[in-house]
């Protein structure tokens, strides 16, 4: 059984059908992607995993429990975390209270701060400004920040909305080599990104979407290797 | 030297009521961005609140002996624990329902709300409409005299309850949990929903705070003004509330150091207009600097300029 599972997932923004029956799974313990041009769908896609829309059908499977219709703050103690498009950085907070939002779902003091502790070792960054107040961050800082508040919540499923955008080429590389880790140490990824060749080259498995709706899946490799998606995608031939 | 001493000196006690009641303003601004029109009515169902508390348990009536000061502060805490019951209903029943709905059908429901607590209030088996007297909860004596100025009990009691109850919501606010997470749905609901945090909640509990200080504010301007009858739906109510919402505007809407600020601020400018230029232009002066400080610091003295989006 997949971690996630999405099916026959339709979305409407009022008038705007903006999802057209996606269909995704998720394996535990990997990174997959989904690319997709700007509008295609990806960040709709994810925020409607989280519970901040509500799909006008479809199924949402989260470690075999339906989740779609719950609320957003329930579906983050269930071990959901995203770290959203535009990071969501709290500006008004410190950096330190953004870190500490991130687990405020949670009671378990002691493990809060282990993974307080293990979370700043990822981001050094982040842990140089803790002090600082987050608007006051750079836009990797707070790309950083925002991906450490979300490891606060202790996901078993981490969702990233385009972490490599708006960011200088050596910042995106730190990123993904980052988003590697957390994977490594155990934390299932579904990656959303504009940036196919850093995704594909990250991720096990890869989605196109391409106006609301999945045009490929295959492994990553495969994907990265293929006509379409070299020449759509990677602009290359 | 005397009546400036007292000027200043009732200047900040009325500063301090002006600023817990614009506290209650400027918190639901800062979380759901629209004013609370009912705020003021709150504050006048505190005052009416304490007066009921203290018949119910018979203390403070003209003639009686005055009771212990912890019975006063009993009133007080009960009073604000019903206004808070009060704030928690109305957002619950008239306000949540319009989440998402365009700012000016939630004003206009706030007017609604309004014209509601102030004609439910007169109902005979509520407040009733005829003028009461404050009960006596404190004795009137002076504590000490400086320049001949005389510092009461009652001024004593007022600026002290209020200075606790202000330190202890910036405690709340800037030092708890609970605290950063009302400030995080100030900024965006939507993403402090994504770490877990019950906007929802979030939002009738800093409904209730908001009351409860005003309920507090209530009792406390009972306990300065006390032995004056006045009416339930009194004008003079939604003056004063209007004044501090003039308050949490001067010192920047939405922004919780400022209302205090404010409030002291227009306390100070009412009190020493009317005693050095004359108090038929008492409410005058209030709105004149509301004017000049929407003129020349549209956010407020501590409000950050935001560019308005057309
Ligand atoms: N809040 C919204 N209201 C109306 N339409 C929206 C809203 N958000 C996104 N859309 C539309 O839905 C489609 C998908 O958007 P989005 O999920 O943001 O794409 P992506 O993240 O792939 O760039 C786009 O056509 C976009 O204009
Ligand atoms: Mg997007």
């Amino acid at each position: 059984m997949p971690m996630l599972e999405v099916k026959g997932l339709n979305v409407h923004y009022g008038a705007i059908h903006a999802l057209h029956g996606i269909d995704i799974a998720v394996e535990q313990g990997q990174i997959v992607t989904l690319i997709g041009c700007n509008g295609a769908g990806k960040s709709t896609t994810l925020r409607t995993i989280s519970g901040l829309i509500r799909p006008s059908a479809g199924q949402i499977l989260f470690e075999g429990k339906p989740i779609s219709g719950m609320p957003a703050h329930q579906i983050v103690r269930l071990g959901l975390a995203q770290s959203p498009e535009g990071r969501g950085i709290f500006a008004n907070l410190t950096v330190a209270e953004n870190l500490d939002m991130g687990a405020f779902a949670r009671s378990d003091k002691a493990q809060i701060a282990k993974d307080r502790e293990h979370a700043l070792t990822l981001f050094p960054r982040v842990r140089e400004r803790l002090k600082q107040n987050a608007g006051t961050l750079s836009g990797g800082e707070q790309q950083m920040l925002a991906m450490a508040r979300a490891l606060m919540a202790r996901p078993r499923l981490l969702l990233l909305d385009e972490p490599s955008l708006g960011l200088a080429p050596q910042i995106v590389q730190t990123i993904f080599k980052i988003i590697r880790e957390i994977n490594r140490d155990g934390t299932t990824i579904l990656l959303v990104e504009q940036n196919a060749h850093m995704a594909l080259e990250v991720a096990h498995h890869a989605y196109v979407l391409e106006v609301g709706r999945i045009v490929m899946a295959d492994d990553a490799k495969k994907l990265a290797a293929s006509d379409e998606v070299r020449k759509a995608y990677l602009g290359i031939g | 030297m005397t009546q400036f001493l007292q000027t200043l000196f009732d200047g900040v006690t009325v500063g301090c009521l002006y600023a817990l009641i614009a506290l209650g303003y400027t918190m639901v601004y800062g979380i759901l961005k629209f004013i609370n029109f009912a705020h003021s009515d709150v504050f006048a169902l505190g005052v009416w609140m304490s007066i009921t508390i203290a018949g119910w348990i018979g203390i403070g009536a003209a003639g009686e002996p005055v009771p212990p000061w912890y019975m006063g502060v009993l009133v007080m805490l009960l009073a604000m624990g019903v206004c808070g019951a009060v704030g928690f209903t109305v957002e619950r029943i008239a306000y949540r329902p319009l989440r998402g709905a365009p700012r000016i059908n939630v004003l206009i429901t706030a007017i609604g709300v309004s014209l509601f607590l102030q004609n439910f209030g007169q109902l005979r088996w509520i407040f009733g409409a005829y003028p009461k007297a404050f009960p006596t909860l404190l004795g009137d004596q002076t504590l000490f005299s400086l320049a001949g100025v005389n510092f009461r009990l009652s001024d004593a009691a007022v600026i002290g309850t209020a200075v606790a109850l202000m330190a202890a919501l910036q405690y709340l606010i800037f030092r708890t949990k609970m605290g950063a997470a009302m400030r995080a749905v100030s900024f965006s609901p939507r993403n402090a929903s994504l770490m877990g945090i019950n906007v929802d909640l979030v939002i009738s509990f800093t409904f209730v705070v908001g009351t409860m200080l005003a309920a507090a504010a209530g009792f406390l301007y009972g306990v300065k003004y006390g032995g004056q009858a006045k009416q339930t739906a009194d004008s003079m109510w939604v003056m004063l509330g209007l004044k501090a919402f003039v308050a949490a505007v001067v010192g920047g809407i939405g922004n919780v150091r400022g209302a205090v600020l404010g409030g002291l601020l227009i306390g100070l400018i009412e009190w020493f207009g009317v005693a050095y230029l004359g108090s038929q232009y008492r409410d005058a002066y209030v709105f004149a600097i509301l004017i000049l400080v929407l003129l020349f610091r549209p956010a407020g003295v501590l409000g950050k300029a935001t560019i308005e989006k057309v």
